[in-house]
């Protein structure tokens, strides 16, 4: 199917019917319940999941073929969403122009830090891209403010020129469109006590990425993935060979600046605002735990991180000491409060301690990231299935990390 | 003339903190082949060893004082601090006046056993792993105990001022003939230069003159070779790891005075430090100091206001700057070795 | 398809209760709810959104902001002992809720980051039906969301923000402000400088190097220069800036006899904090005694920044120590219930929860745009800034302004601030088109749906 093998295209299909239904699948609890708390199926918390997963995917391409670790991928998100912003408040409201100009500007970016940075390998590259990113983020929060907003972040006006639309009618700004079709726009189904939102804009996005992650798949099997991972084995060997990997590393860098570029582009086309902070290097350092946390050089691990990461930044965040009462109220007063004052440090507030304890855990005890741990659920539901075939079965899934 | 040698003075003030940190970061990286992005979160648990000392000496007592009132028109409830009660008054003000200098002794066994436990019960697992089990492992470690931290201590800065005797200024500039209150340097900030030379001394002997040092230099040369001989090299490592987290919380406990800790300082040094290490060159120990006192000079002097006036934003990102220029022109930094951390 | 824009979940959450069709699949278009307004209270609770930094630097101020919500939430529900409701001088809140109906609210964490800050809003309105955000500790931060809840349809109460730009080039139709700013304090402290140091000054200003710093630096520099005073040098400083030893050291033989730190947070505890260990506080420098401002004081950075703040003038929005009647009420439960008195931030995101639940219930709905007619030009007293107006043009609260010295000696840890002069409202007051805050427009109400 689409030039791709059975597993790769079982893979594509999973993918697919993961997004499309997430509206679903997100939303698991009815709206009264006490547990709608970990409801996930709200417009802008899905197109995040979405659009980081793009991120996640592009750098993935660099870093899980090629093991060339950037830590400055974040300053092509910025770029692109800043192109992005500009050509709203220049051309139109329409959202193609942004994402078009986002992938742009990021391409061109990052071919320029890139055949810098790639002059150098291992953590001295690292550190390189560190350094261009954060030059970025310094200056575009303090001297370039007025291009990038600086501190409060580029953001539309009334009196924005927008040539091929006009100015803003009313004293309303205009919002993101695909040619009229608003970006905000959603429609609400009602199953009984559970509430399912269908999101023009999370759509948008939902197949960008799966157009994305159908790239990712054909790059991954291409011959010019496998030069990638031979310039991960051994580059060294790759170069007595007489074939010279510069091209191609800075082809992958390329390719994974252009996908963080449309993230960017599709993050301000749901929400048109770029703050510098995108550029920052925790945000570079965001894309890297992603990628680890749910598996370098798998394909879907990256989402699968980035959906974990922002779960957390976003669900957990919010959960405070009144939401707490609720769930234990069934419990006399003492014990109540017991658990209450348990539970509290992990949550709210201390969201970020949950997190780190997380990514404590699972790196520890799934080597692999989070594809590990599905594989090893996987593995166990199979064995009991079928115990003959174990072994080539697990030896394929062996496999399965270092793709 | 003046303000070059007072911004080479802040340069090396600034200069001696980035190299401790570095110092310790490429202990670990160049003997262990580990990145510790917890490398921060140890030089701000230093920090906070102050804190705590601080915090015991302080330990109080409530006198309920009524021709005074508190905010809400009770009798105000004064703290008297127990140390005061055992050693008297004076004696008690003194010893809590001096208790940033006491926090040092109560650091370096904490600091020892934090780094001990760390490596013995967390690091030792993954160094066969690749690096980016370890930035993430480390990195989650480094989140955990910032945000232990913040539970404790809240998330505003605390002071841990300087003992009276060092608060105030010396004026250099007269020394050198130059008019009053040309150049004037703070005591603390003097003796903060001092101290990390003695350290950084210390560090260098220690593995130049000790037997312990040459194994140590041994196994980070060939550590299957030294393994081969008969020779633990594990826990030599153990200690290493010990010595470097030591290290990072004495430069932490230092830092106090001369910026109130927080949960965060850990992570704002963090980013830095790594970039000193690599402008340095991986797993060169003189090439970590050097980059730490050549970037610290660098940045007071693009901080003066006709560079800024000249160059906008200069100041914004020197450091950066400088790291490019130098990785670009030296392929593995200043002093660094073939073949570490290049893949 | 659906013309809503965002989904109102409140409403489902007591619609879908009382839900007798459960097993029946009931599809409806937003269409159907289009006649009101972006998550239109139905039942019988409204949702507030309260969006705070709760980690990162300002955490601590974020706490503190949480802690007055929550007791606003509790004297609006009628419970505690009212606190400002009996100070307050319109009497339209009955402790029984707003427009009869329990308040309920939402927190969120901002991370003082504007995406994050968006992120948080966004959750709020469209997963938890709030029909009023509230919070936050930074100007960037509070452009940001305001221009959220304007696109979205609710109104935003500012927090702590004290940059121009808020209500001035980034001022929005949904969004007010009832602290004060950068002009303000200019204006309140310029003449009480004069006073304490005479008109023959040269100032050397360090000023953070993003919006808020611009703001400041350009009003305190514009009416100190207007007293007399000269500047000498504006040096920018990084955000990231941890040790300014390199921009302190070269103010004393600059010329200078005044360094103004437009710093805030941690910027302004390690600045001051050097400023002070480089022994700027007794100099002397042209036949005087060298002196430190600091334009804006919180007295949490004050704590932060401890002995250092002895002496050292600057201005606040609000002090714990106010002698009026409001402010005794809200100390007096405040401090009953935590245990020591509240902040600044506390204080103005305490009273934009009671303006916004009084402009509702003035109002009769919860409409954005009736609540916008309701607070706009209302003039109100009683809740601890003397007779205050919230000005229709630029949705800016126009109040007295305190000018406050760090104490010498402290009675306690909150007592580290005294105030020197409550600055007169007609003082700070300065017209719409005033040129530090050109640009921008109000735009029109928007209640979404």
């Amino acid at each position: 199917m689409l030039g791709l093998n059975k597993k790769d295209g079982t893979l594509l299909l999973i993918v697919i019917g993961l997004t499309l239904f997430a509206p679903f699948l997100l939303n698991p609890f009815p709206v009264e319940s006490e547990l709608a708390q970990f409801n996930a199926g709200y417009p802008d918390l899905m197109q995040r999941f979405v659009i980081f997963g793009i991120f996640a995917i592009g750098f993935n391409i660099l870093f899980g073929l090629t093991g060339y670790l950037s830590f400055g991928h974040a300053a092509f998100l910025g770029a692109g969403s800043y192109a992005g912003v500009w050509m709203m408040k220049l051309l139109s409201m329409n959202v193609i122009p942004a994402i078009v100009a986002a992938v742009i500007v990021a391409g061109l970016f990052s071919v320029l830090i890139g055949y810098i940075s790639l002059r150098r390998s291992g953590i001295y590259f690292s550190i390189l891209t560190l350094a261009f990113a954060q030059m970025s983020f310094a200056l575009a929060y303090s001297v370039l403010t007025p291009i990038t907003g600086g501190e409060t972040g580029l953001q539309l006006s009334l009196d924005d020129p927008r040539i091929l639309t006009g100015g803003a009618e009313g004293g309303n700004l205009p919002v993101p469109s695909l040619f009229g079709l608003e970006m905000r726009d959603s429609f609400d189904l009602v199953l009984g006590s559970w509430l399912f939102t269908f999101n023009v804009g999370y759509y948008v996005c939902a197949i960008i990425m799966i157009a994305a992650f159908y790239l990712a798949i054909r790059i991954f099997r291409s011959p010019f993935g496998m030069m990638l991972r031979a310039v991960k084995s051994n580059q060294q060997r790759m170069s007595y060979t007489g074939l010279n990997s510069r091209p191609y590393t800075l082809a992958a860098f390329v390719i994974s600046g252009m996908y963080a570029g449309l993230a960017g582009g599709l993050m301000v086309s749901m929400d048109p605002l770029a703050g510098a902070e995108r550029m920052q290097w925790t945000a570079s350092g965001e894309v890297v735990l992603m990628t680890i946390l749910g598996g370098a050089g798998t394909l879907i691990g990256p989402v699968l991180g980035a959906g974990f990461i922002k779960y957390f930044e976003n669900i957990f965040s919010k959960i405070n000491d009144q939401i707490l009462h609720g769930w234990f109220a069934f419990l006399p007063d003492g014990l109540e409060n017991a658990m209450v004052a348990l539970v509290h440090p992990f949550i709210g507030k201390g969201w970020h301690l949950t997190l780190g304890i997380l990514f404590m855990l699972v790196v520890i005890f799934l080597p692999g990231g989070l594809v590990e741990g599905g594989q090893r659920v996987g593995r166990f539901a199979f064995r009991r299935r079928n115990k003959k075939a174990e072994g080539a079965e697990a030896e394929g899934a062996a496999k399965q990390p270092a793709e | 003339m003046d303000q070059i040698i007072l911004q080479i003075l802040n340069g090396l003030d600034k200069g001696s903190a980035y190299a401790l940190i570095a110092l310790g970061l490429t202990l670990i990286f160049g003997t262990l082949g580990v990145v510790n992005f917890a490398h921060g979160a140890l030089f701000m648990l230093g920090a906070f060893c102050a804190v705590t000392v601080q915090r015991l000496l302080t330990l109080s007592h409530e006198v309920v004082d009524p021709e005074r009132t508190d905010f809400l028109g009770n009798p105000l409830k004064v703290d008297v601090p127990y140390v005061m009660d055992i050693f008297g008054e004076s004696t008690g003000a003194a010893i809590i006046d001096w208790s940033v200098p006491l926090a040092i002794l109560f650091a370096i066994p904490v600091m020892i056993l934090i780094g001990v436990v760390m490596e013995r019960g967390l690091i030792k697992h993954f160094y066969k792993r690749p690096h980016a089990d370890q930035i993430l492992v480390t990195f989650g470690l480094a989140i955990v105990l910032q945000e232990i931290i913040k539970y404790f201590y809240g998330a505003n800065p605390i002071q841990t001022p300087a003992p009276e005797a060092f608060r105030g200024s010396l004026d250099f500039g007269v020394w050198l003939g130059f008019e009053a209150n040309q150049i004037i340097y703070p005591y603390w900030r003097l003796v903060y230069f001092l101290f990390a030379a003695i350290i950084i001394a210390g560090v260098f002997a220690f593995l130049q003159f000790t037997t312990f040092g040459m194994v140590v230099r041994a196994g980070m040369a060939d550590r299957e070779t030294v393994g081969l001989l008969g020779i633990d090299i594990d826990k030599r490592f153990t200690m290493m790891f010990g010595i470097a987290a030591a290290v990072a919380g004495l430069a932490g406990v230092m830092y106090g005075p001369i910026n109130a800790p927080n949960y965060h300082m850990g992570m704002d040094f963090l980013v830095l430090s790594f970039v000193v290490v690599v402008v340095g060159g991986m797993g060169s120990l003189p090439g970590a100091v050097a980059a730490g006192f050549l970037l610290g000079i660098l940045e007071s002097f693009a901080s003066m206001s006709a560079v800024i006036d000249l160059i906008p934003g200069i100041n914004q990102i020197i450091i950066y700057l400088v790291a490019i220029v130098i990785l670009l022109t030296r392929p593995r930094g200043l002093m660094g070795r073939k073949g570490v951390m290049e893949d | 398809m659906s013309s809503s824009n965002f989904t109102r979940r409140g409403v489902l959450r007591t619609g879908a209760a009382t839900g007798a069709g459960l097993a029946l699949p009931t599809i409806f278009s937003g269409a159907a709810w289009s006649q009101g307004f972006t998550n239109e209270p139905t039942g019988s609770t409204v949702t507030l959104g309260f969006n705070v930094p709760q980690t990162g630097p300002y955490a601590d101020e974020g706490a503190d902001e949480l802690r007055a919500y929550q007791l606003a939430v509790e004297h609006l529900n009628g419970e505690g002992d009212g606190g400002m409701l009996q100070t307050f001088s319109s009497q339209a809140l009955d402790g029984a809720g707003i427009l009869g109906k329990k308040v309920e609210y939402v927190t969120g964490d901002t991370q003082t980051k504007s995406d994050a800050a968006r992120a948080s809003a966004k959750s709020m309105i469209e997963k938890d039906g709030a029909v009023m955000i509230t919070g936050g500790s930074s100007s960037g931060v509070a452009v940001a969301v305001q221009a959220l809840c304007q696109e979205a349809g609710v109104i935003f109460m500012a927090g702590l923000t004290h940059s121009n730009d808020t209500t001035g080039k980034d001022k929005r139709a949904n969004g007010f402000r009832h602290f004060f700013n950068s002009y303000m304090s200019g204006a309140a402290l310029a003449p009480v400088l004069a006073n304490a140091y005479g008109t023959d000054r040269k100032a050397y200003h360090l000023t953070a190097d993003y919006n808020w710093g611009y703001t400041t630096e350009e009003a305190i520099r514009a009416s100190t220069e207007a007293m007399g005073w000269e500047t000498v040098n504006a040096v920018k400083t990084p955000l990231t800036q941890t040790d300014f030893s390199s921009y302190i050291a070269p103010v004393l033989n600059s010329g200078a006899d005044v360094l103004v730190l437009n710093h805030y947070g941690g910027n302004m505890v390690n600045s001051l904090t050097n400023a002070v260990q480089f022994g700027l506080r007794e100099a002397q420098a042209n036949g005087k005694d060298f002196e430190i401002v600091v334009p804006l004081y919180s007295r949490l950075m004050a704590r932060g920044a401890g002995e250092n703040v002895k002496g050292i003038y600057g201005s606040t929005n609000w002090h714990w120590s106010l002698p009026d009647e409001g402010s005794k009420a809200f100390v007096q439960s405040f401090g009953t219930k935590y245990g020591f008195p509240p902040s600044q931030a506390a204080h103005t995101c305490y009273v934009q929860t009671l303006l916004y639940a009084d402009a509702v219930s003035r109002a009769g709905s919860f409409n954005p745009c009736a609540v916008v007619e309701a607070l706009e030009g209302f003039e109100f007293d009683g809740l601890g800034n003397g007779p205050t107006l919230y000005r229709a043009e630029d949705h800016q609260c126009f109040k007295d302004v305190l000018v406050v010295r760090g104490k010498e000696n402290p009675q306690s840890e909150f007592d580290l601030l005294e105030i020197v002069e409550i600055t007169p409202v007609e003082q700070v007051t300065y017209p719409v088109d005033h040129p530090q805050f050109a640009g921008g427009a109000l735009g029109t109400c928007n209640p979404g749906a």
